[in-house]
């Protein structure tokens, strides 16, 4: 009975496309699982800005939204009719077109990374063999609409959240990679669905996600940091700090367009962390051999919304980076250690089996951690304050 | 040719022909962009994946954005000049293109004609790609990574240059 729970939706997807003549399945097949993507993706979002506005509230003493529904619950509904019925506002001198383009494109190249995330067993929309390079590939285009959002609201504290944004996202982007580059590296393929396979063993009850090892958990630490920075997320939110630069790179956009922006963020937020569970928290395997019953697809959303509550806790505890903070650490610290990730996940692979490549592997990485860090943190001086002007 | 390369074929060269004629110099880079994007889809079109993801990953990703960083930070305001867009010897340089274009499409059109016909499709998968990386075109790998060290040491050398700038106001 739990392996049809398990297997649901599918059974549900092949039996509504079963009325349909015979060459209209394969399409109709496909169009629903869009379909489903895109019903259950903004549900989320609904329920993390909830979660979010409520957590964030408890953290800082205060209650959050409670006055729409029991305890606040509806407040997402609020919220869409009130970004439906506002005044689209765009300034004169705006750019009409790229400025209309750029949340849309956004929000579309941002669904596009769902394609290839298995969120249950036999549950991955496109299985490409090359699905890791899709998504970051999708992923790599979404700077360019921060830019033209930036760039096209003609207005000077835009362009700035927009250049630090973009500048950001480049910055992180390398590590987000290369912190990926050991699991492909360790698994033998771009497949995510292979890549959750591989983790889906068990010894003694335990399971072997990349995580419970050392180079796995080092290189989930520098994926968590590269994406918290790749969304735009506290403490990295300088492009869209709300004491610095009054919205960022969405000051001139009202209404739904905002909605849309938002929309794209957190589905964003969503997304990277689904593509971080299947790498290093085992995808949609579930944490005890003895607990294989209950259905995979639960297991998926489940760590997707515990990372999502990490992303919340990090917000409401951290107090945000300067720019020239955030780009010295990405570039002289995460960067150097996910290159060494490399090295020991290589040495972790020809070591083969036992208790000596656990010491070996955890003893280089804390050992650089510590070194590296000391090393970064001698070369500051703090002279007095010198000023560059572009030319 | 199916209808799905003729649609994404004219959306390229629509894009490409935008990149030149337009009047703001963002849009030319941001129909760039999309000529990017369409080479892209046609490489995925062709069934190499790793083509396509990694043509879209490079250079919408990060060339575009060059693109881009280099037009604001060079321009001194945001308003392109009025004429002056087309050089007065356009002929010539129409002329040099048309002959450059004839003589790839002939070396292709020659190739394409000396392979055997009805080839079956190769699946190219990653890990063949990887193999073939690591033991036949080991040497050019070596030398491109040894060319994006030099490149990178030279935007380092460009970039510090500049530290010897006046300090406004401040005693050494």
């Amino acid at each position: 009975m739990f392996a049809k729970l398990d297997q649901i939706f599918i059974l549900l997807r092949d039996w509504v496309v079963s009325f349909l003549p015979a060459n209209w399945q394969g399409i109709a097949g496909v169009v629903l699982s869009v379909v489903a993507i895109i019903a259950v993706f903004p549900a989320l979002f609904a329920i993390a800005v909830l979660l979010e506005r409520k957590g964030l509230g408890r953290m800082q003493n205060r209650l959050g939204p409670n006055r729409v529904g029991p305890f606040g619950l509806l407040q997402p509904v609020a919220d869409g009719i009130k970004s439906l019925t506002k005044e689209d506002v765009v300034p004169t001198n705006a750019d009409h077109v790229v400025h209309f383009l750029a949340p849309v494109v956004l929000v579309t190249v941002v669904f596009m990374g769902y394609a290839v995330l298995p969120m249950g067993r036999n549950m991955t929309l496109a299985r490409m063999d090359a699905g890791l390079l899709f998504y970051f590939a999708m992923g790599a285009s979404s700077e360019l609409t921060i830019f033209m959002a930036g760039w096209s609201s003609r207005n000077k504290y835009s362009l700035l959240g927009a250049m630090r944004g973009v500048a950001q996202m480049i910055s992180y982007e390398v590590p987000l990679l290369m912190s990926s580059v050991a699991v492909v590296m360790i698994t033998g393929s771009l497949d995510l669905d292979k890549i959750v396979e591989a983790q889906n063993q068990y010894s003694w009850g335990l399971p072997h996600w990349y995580i419970f090892t050392p180079w796995g958990l080092a290189g989930f630490v520098m994926y968590a940091i590269a994406a918290t920075a790749e969304t735009n997320r506290s403490p990295f939110d300088l492009p869209e700090g709300e004491s610095e630069l009054v919205a960022g790179y969405f000051t001139e956009y009202s209404g739904f367009k905002f909605a849309e922006f938002f929309l794209g963020e957190y589905v964003g937020m969503l997304s990277i962390s689904g593509l971080g569970t299947t790498l290093f928290l085992g995808g949609w395997s579930s944490p005890l051999e003895v607990l294989n019953w209950v259905p995979s697809w639960i297991w998926f959303f489940g760590k997707v919304m515990m990372s999502i509550c990490m992303f919340i806790w990090m917000r409401g505890t951290l107090p945000r980076i300067r720019q020239d903070q955030l780009m010295n650490f990405a570039w002289k610290f995460v960067l150097p250690m996910t290159l060494l990730n490399l090295v020991v996940a290589a040495i972790w692979r020809f070591m083969g089996d036992g208790l000596l490549r656990w010491v070996v592997c955890s003893a280089i990485l804390v050992l650089m951690y510590a070194g590296v860090g000391l090393t970064g943190m001698r070369r500051k001086h703090f002279g007095p304050r010198s000023y560059r002007y572009a030319e | 040719m199916s209808i799905a390369f003729w649609i994404i074929a004219t959306l390229t060269v629509v894009a490409a022909l935008a990149a030149v004629l337009l009047r703001n110099l963002v849009h030319c880079a941001l129909s760039l962009s999309l000529t990017f994007a369409g080479l892209a889809v046609l490489f995925l079109q062709l069934d190499a994946q790793f083509a396509g993801f990694a043509q879209i990953l490079v250079y919408v990703g990060a060339v575009a954005i060059l693109v881009v960083f280099a037009i604001l930070l060079t321009r001194s305001s945001e308003t392109p000049k009025d004429g002056g867009v087309f050089s007065p010897t356009w002929l010539a340089g129409l002329a040099v293109a048309a002959a450059v274009f004839a003589t790839v499409a002939g070396a292709i059109v020659y190739s394409v004609n000396g392979l055997p016909n009805a080839q079956a499709v190769p699946s190219v998968t990653v890990l063949q790609i990887g193999q073939a990386l690591m033991s036949r075109y080991v040497l050019p790998l070596e030398i491109v990574a040894l060319l994006l060290t030099a490149a990178t040491i030279g935007a380092v050398i460009i970039a510090m240059h500049e530290k010897p700038a006046t300090k406004i106001g401040g005693a050494k």
